[in-house]
């Protein structure tokens, strides 16, 4: 038994405990002034975790309302678990991203674990079937033993939950920057498929329906973050038990299947997973969606510890559960439902009319507040922006061409950059094919997966460049959407819609939020222009190590519809003898590129400039020309230029090489990160319609069916002159080597 | 021809087969779960991968604990073939019909990606549709693949015959003798690490594994035709 300390209404005011807790002065007395009395401890700790930015968005909601969320296609925009897009033949898409980064810096396998388990949830308590896993990973430069562990860990866990669940990864990115050094990012998504006469909702609605509590048990884990420690006596070891939420990919699996199964059910009235601040956040965000109030009985909570009180309960972040409304009278056959697969469910609780949020323990009215108060009446901050003096000197900067001494050479130590180099350390530890629907699998622009019974496909990529963003947010801001939409389309998808995870330092920082506006500028402005709507996302501030901030790291997730799965087309070379065509022309684009970075050990000048007109174009009549079976294979130029994006293309095909002919200074030509630029191979037979279709394409060369690759420049130099293989041992194991490399 | 799919909790992968079976072979299929015993009126049990019990304690440990296995192990004595892939074959191997262990991959770390295969054995009832010796690619996906048998077990299976598929080119787990896929003593029982499930489509995975599933059919067909 343990005895718990809880100050009274007084002493919490008094000795201003809820400043420990998050809460500011003000925001203490706005939730007194709603109650119309001091709040007990449970109330502080439950206006708190709502009124905390992970579930209020109270700084960054202004800025959120600048992205378009609306669109021909959207069915659910932002506010409920994932968005959900439709996808023609009553079919639907159901996405969502979502950040775990705090816990992956604590422990990165349960943190990044957990992270996957969340954003699952997210997805299925919508309805819809996962079927996709993607995820955006940033570590430091794996320089150092803790950010190799952080990385190594971070890896395994993601893929652990992911396996065992058995939901395909098909796609993601990883990068490597020392701004995030002992602050990775983990940054998970997921996507769904539902029947548009399934979509669920997260609300609590008609007098007297039951709220059921489903899945794993409340324990005290999760909760710790959100205590205030030095008000909290516990008398026994209990207080040494590990304070973060552990993950059980298992049990989700079989919430998960008991869950599908309870949609197709009329006794459904709403369903949410409880994730960021548990019971606290489903509960209030359900009666407050639908306009009712909800009464548990905290008592018949299905508790993994003894001697639990109503504010560690209401706060636990236990993973695996679900938060339920059915109809009056058939609890019974959701019991019965849930215990065919072995899950606990029980009923807690019942919807009320007077939409509060009330709780009984132990006979005792616990917690009485309106349910309103918590989940929307959070307050909202117009925080201080100011554009920091970095990016003006930035912008006064001369663009200079990084000085390189052998071509060849810095072609090779680019391709062994963790940034470049082959991931396949990473997804080879994905089950990238369960489910027997993946058509591309990680490794090309973007997984596709088929939709189950048809012949259409989703596409899907994440994507953020943080060093433009970083030197030119709002330019950064497009480039991100743009990149990610690139993806997309070389893999013969309609992009549609997008979710994100905006993860930045901390909003209290006039710069930092000047970073995040900024972005967002340019996020919404590069959607507006690519017709992609946010239909979900997350944001995640305060990233950062001794006070200093990450790269600002609006991490895109965007998916795309494949009409036909014979449109999907790869990165890697086809046949011997295909033309090979760049798309876009190349200007001396070095801030904050890959080559700037190795060369001059960090980043500078003006990010890369991007022309939202002409990349719509360009993407429109690229996708064009594919979907009408023009293009062999198809990449986007990113980081690294026109050379990587040459030897990428040869290193997924066997026995072929390329011959090309480039002009200019040979190290903008090769190096350079100019934004809106495609490298495709065509089939001959196809030539004369494809340069008809995409009427800025060069054609630069050939595809050859042998080990070289062979760039030349002006008057025939000879730029670069290598095999295939030399340059593939290079890129393939880069990272390996790294990791190797602690002694 | 009725195949069962014997299904566990977290038997993930149970649909791969499935679709294998009904959607591109255009045969029977039915799920049977963990619970059931009644497997007498089906022609073949097929055991898919996934992670049975969420691989807790060892994978297959649980999952031979039930009901269905004192059923399976009934079905397997009277001769009609049982096929276990990825966490199936560690269920057989658990469960006692086929011999051997697993431990964790050489490396340590979760492994996916594609195989070539050495077709080593073509008469058995899984693989009369191979040539032999024939190079065959399949998609794996585990973190305890690495086959362990101990030198006596090696040479019983390899004057038997019951060794299937081996890794050609590179041993992907650290299996002893890079073998993927053993018989049992009867000739009836087959468990493999690859999966031929998810190679039946040219779109998905390519079309290898087609052959294994055609050759339980035909060698099926070949018995009830000369029964009648």
């Amino acid at each position: 038994m343990s005895a718990m300390y809880e100050p009274n209404a007084q002493q919490i005011k008094n000795e201003k405990l809820y400043r420990q807790m998050g809460m500011t002065d003000e925001e203490f007395e706005r939730a007194v002034g709603m109650l119309g009395r001091l709040p007990n401890y449970t109330e502080t700790g439950l206006f708190s975790a709502l009124w905390s930015e992970h579930c209020s968005y109270k700084s960054s909601k202004p800025v959120l309302r600048k992205f378009p969320t609306k669109g021909s296609r959207v069915l659910q925009g932002p506010g409920e678990g994932a968005g959900i897009v439709d996808i023609g033949d009553n079919q639907a898409a159901v996405f969502k991203m979502e950040s775990h980064n705090s816990p992956s810096a604590i422990d990165p396998f349960i943190g990044a674990a957990t992270g996957a388990g969340g954003v699952l949830r997210d997805v299925f308590s919508m309805g819809a079937r996962p079927v996709a896993l993607v995820n955006s990973l940033r570590f430091g430069d794996l320089s150092d033993a803790r950010d190799r562990y952080l990385f190594e860990e971070a890896v395994s866990g993601i893929a652990s939950y992911g396996n065992i669940i058995g939901i395909p990864t098909i796609a993601g990115e990883v990068q490597f920057d020392n701004c995030y050094s002992k602050r990775p990012l983990v940054n998970a998504m997921a996507v769904g498929l539902l029947n548009h006469e399934d979509i669920q909702k997260g609300i609590a609605s008609g007098v007297g329906n039951s709220v059921m509590y489903a899945g794993a048990k409340t324990g005290r884990d999760g909760i710790h973050g959100a205590t205030m420690s030095s008000a909290e006596v516990s008398v026994d070891v209990e207080a040494e038990l590990p304070v973060m939420q552990a993950g059980d990919p298992f049990l989700e699996k079989l919430v998960m299947e008991a869950c599908l199964e309870l949609v197709k059910s009329d006794a459904l009235i709403g369903i949410q997973d409880m994730g960021a601040a548990g019971l606290t956040s489903s509960a209030a965000e359900m009666a407050s969606k639908a306009g009712y109030g909800v009464e548990m009985n905290l008592d018949l909570v299905p508790q993994r510890e003894e001697g639990m009180t109503a504010y560690e309960m209401m706060l636990s972040e236990s993973q695996e559960r679900m938060l339920i409304v059915v109809k009056k009278g058939r609890e019974q056959e959701v019991i019965d439902l849930f215990t065919r697969y072995d899950i606990e469910a029980v009923s807690i609780g019942k919807v009320t009319d007077d939409k509060m949020l009330r709780l009984l323990h132990k006979g005792e009215l616990v917690a009485e507040v309106s349910a309103d108060a918590l989940a929307e009446d959070a307050p909202v901050y117009n925080k201080k922006s100011e554009e920091p003096a970095y990016f003006r000197e930035f912008q006064a900067m001369e663009m200079i061409e990084p000085v390189v001494e052998d071509l060849n050479e810095t072609l090779t130590a680019l391709l062994k950059r963790p940034t470049i180099a082959s991931k396949e350390w990473v997804y080879n530890q994905f089950d990238t094919h369960a489910r027997r629907n993946t058509v591309v699998a990680p490794g090309s622009s973007a997984g596709v997966i088929r939709v189950d019974g048809t012949n259409k496909g989703l596409a899907m990529t994440a994507d953020c460049n943080s060093r433009y963003v970083y030197l030119d947010p709002e330019t950064g801001g497009k480039i991100a959407i743009a990149e990610a939409a690139r993806n997309l389309v070389c893999s013969g998808a309609e992009p549609i819609a997008v979710t994100d995870c905006l993860n930045f330092g901390s909003a209290d920082k006039p710069e930092v939020f000047w970073q995040f506006e900024k972005s967002a500028d340019g996020i919404s402005d590069a959607c507006r222009k690519l017709n992609a709507p946010v239909i979900s996302g997350n944001v995640s501030l305060s990233n950062e190590v001794n006070g200093v901030p990450i790269y600002p790291t609006p991490t895109i997730g965007m998916v795309g519809l494949v009409h036909d799965l014979s449109q999907v087309t790869t990165t890697e070379f086809k046949n011997a003898g295909d033309a090979i065509y760049l798309i876009g022309e190349t200007a001396m684009d070095f801030g904050g590129s890959e080559l700037q970075q190795m060369t001059e050990g960090k980043i500078f000048g003006k990010a890369p400039s991007i022309d939202l007109d002409v990349e719509a174009a360009r993407q429109k009549g690229l996708l064009t020309a594919i979907q009408n079976k023009l293009v062999a294979s198809a990449t986007d130029l990113s980081e690294g230029g026109f050379a990587i994006a040459l030897c990428e293309k040869a290193f997924g095909a066997e026995g072929l090489g390329a011959e090309v002919s480039i002009s200019g200074s040979a190290v903008t030509a090769l190096f350079s990160e100019t934004q809106s630029r495609f490298l495709v191979t065509v089939k001959n037979e196809n030539a004369e319609a494809f340069e008809k279709a995409v009427k800025d394409a060069v054609k630069i060369g050939r595809v050859t069916a042998s080990d070289k690759i062979i760039i030349k420049g002006d008057g025939d130099t000879v730029l670069i002159d290598g095999t295939v293989n030399e340059f593939r041992s290079a890129w393939k194991g880069a990272i390996q080597c790294l990791l190797n490399s602690e002694a | 021809m009725k195949f069962a799919i014997l299904v566990f909790p977290g038997s993930g992968c149970d649909i791969d087969m499935y679709h294998a079976v009904k959607d591109v072979i255009g045969n029977e299929a039915e799920y049977v779960g963990h619970m059931e015993a009644d497997l007498e009126r089906f022609d073949a049990v097929l055991i898919p991968t996934g992670a049975s019990y969420g691989d807790y304690l060892r994978p297959g440990a649980l999952a031979q604990t039930s009901p269905a296995i004192d059923s399976l192990k009934a079905f397997a004595a009277s001769g009609k073939p049982v096929l276990g892939v990825g966490n199936g074959f560690q269920i057989l191997t658990e469960a006692g019909l086929l011999p051997g262990a697993f431990l964790r991959n050489k490396g340590l770390k979760f492994r996916s990606g594609k195989a070539v295969l050495t077709v080593q054995n073509i008469d058995t009832p899984f693989t009369a549709d191979y040539k032999n010796g024939q190079q065959i690619t399949l998609p794996f996906a585990h973190q305890y693949g690495n086959y362990f048998l101990d030198e006596g077990t090696v040479s019983e299976l390899k004057q038997s015959n019951r060794i299937v598929f081996t890794y050609a080119d590179s041993n992907v787990d650290g299996s002893t003798e890079a073998i993927a896929g053993v018989l049992n003593e009867q000739g009836n029982v087959l468990g493999m690490m690859p999966l031929p499930e998810r190679a039946v489509e040219e779109i998905i995975g390519g079309t290898d594994g087609l052959p294994l599933f055609n050759s339980i059919l035909k060698r099926w067909s070949e018995n009830n035709v000369s029964n009648v």
